[in-house]
């Protein structure tokens, strides 16, 4: 099982999202978005945290048109899993990989806590760990996270269940409480919380395991 | 030559750093404020004979995100 992180400038959850990455059992390779391509044989891409390009012009905007975006997006197109927390879910957005917008939050705060989750979805290689309707407690950290899409857009994420977290209490202005959802394919996972954050013991908490570890059970078993 | 892009979020989409403005503006006795919309101006200096129709190709794939920003073309 092989997964990629990719690092743009910026990025300051990628090592992170490699340390989840590897204990759930994936060879790791980081790319830098120089390239423009990905190592052969790439189960999994991270899309990580961060700051990409200092969130100019918009968050994630440079990054989704950066040289290793097209390897991105053929990734995604050939069926291939993709996981992108938080800056990782607003360049998702940005190249139109998943539908919607992330806007600056509601309240207009940066917001860093602990935030509760329920799990709304449990059809996808990222959430069959879970049971449907558990509650999580995974970190956030962002000033960007108010999901917004139009009202159709919000109707059909819901009609097709891809909606895969929402958060119990909103912290952000989320449309429907939106906290990350999934691909109609069900293989691109974009979410404001950061599982790879509540994945070790030393983490004081390890709700997010399960997640990096479904895909490897997903791999594994195909 | 010049080019100005104004974005702008899309009426409809809710804009809480003008709402935080136009707050601001009340707490220093501006009555009468009804509305703050907050957007970016873009200045692009460019080669001659860049037409419009470049810019607004800039602006679909780059400068504005269409999803939520709507955006004005002078030049």
């Amino acid at each position: 099982m092989k997964a990629a992180v990719l690092v743009f400038p910026g990025s300051n959850c990628d090592r992170d999202l490699a340390v989840a990455f590897r204990a759930a059992g994936f060879d790791t390779t980081m790319v830098w978005h120089k390239e423009t391509d990905l190592p052969s044989g790439i189960d999994l891409v991270g899309v990580p945290g961060g700051f990409s390009y200092g969130d100019y012009l918009r968050c994630g905007a440079i990054a989704a048109r950066s040289p290793i975006a097209g390897a991105l997006k053929a990734h995604g197109d050939r069926g291939g899993f993709v996981f992108a927390p938080c800056n990782g879910f607003q360049i998702l957005t940005e190249a139109g990989m998943l539908p919607g917008a992330l806007l600056r939050n509601a309240g207009l705060k940066y917001i860093c806590e602990t935030s509760a989750l329920r799990v709304e979805e449990t059809e996808s290689a990222f959430t069959q760990g879970y049971d449907r309707g558990q509650v999580i407690d995974i970190p956030i950290a962002h000033h960007e996270g108010n999901y917004t899409a139009d009202a159709e857009t919000i109707a059909r994420l819901n009609g097709e269940n891809r909606v895969a977290f929402r958060y119990v209490a909103t912290p952000n202005g989320a449309t429907d409480g939106i906290a990350g959802i999934l691909s109609d394919n069900r293989r691109v996972l974009g979410m404001m919380p950061h599982p790879e954050r509540a994945s070790d013991p030393l983490h004081g908490g390890t709700d997010g395991a399960a997640l990096f570890r479904g895909v490897a059970q997903a791999l594994v078993s195909a | 030559m010049k080019a100005k892009v104004t974005v702008m979020l899309k009426s409809g989409v809710l804009d809480p750093q003008g709402e935080a403005v136009r707050h601001a503006l009340g707490a220093l006795g501006f009555d009468g404020v009804d509305g703050v919309r907050q957007g970016k101006l873009i200045e692009l200096d460019l080669a001659d004979g860049t037409t419009q129709a470049d810019v607004t190709a800039m602006c679909e794939k780059l400068l504005a995100n269409t999803v939520i920003e709507s955006y004005t073309i002078e030049m």
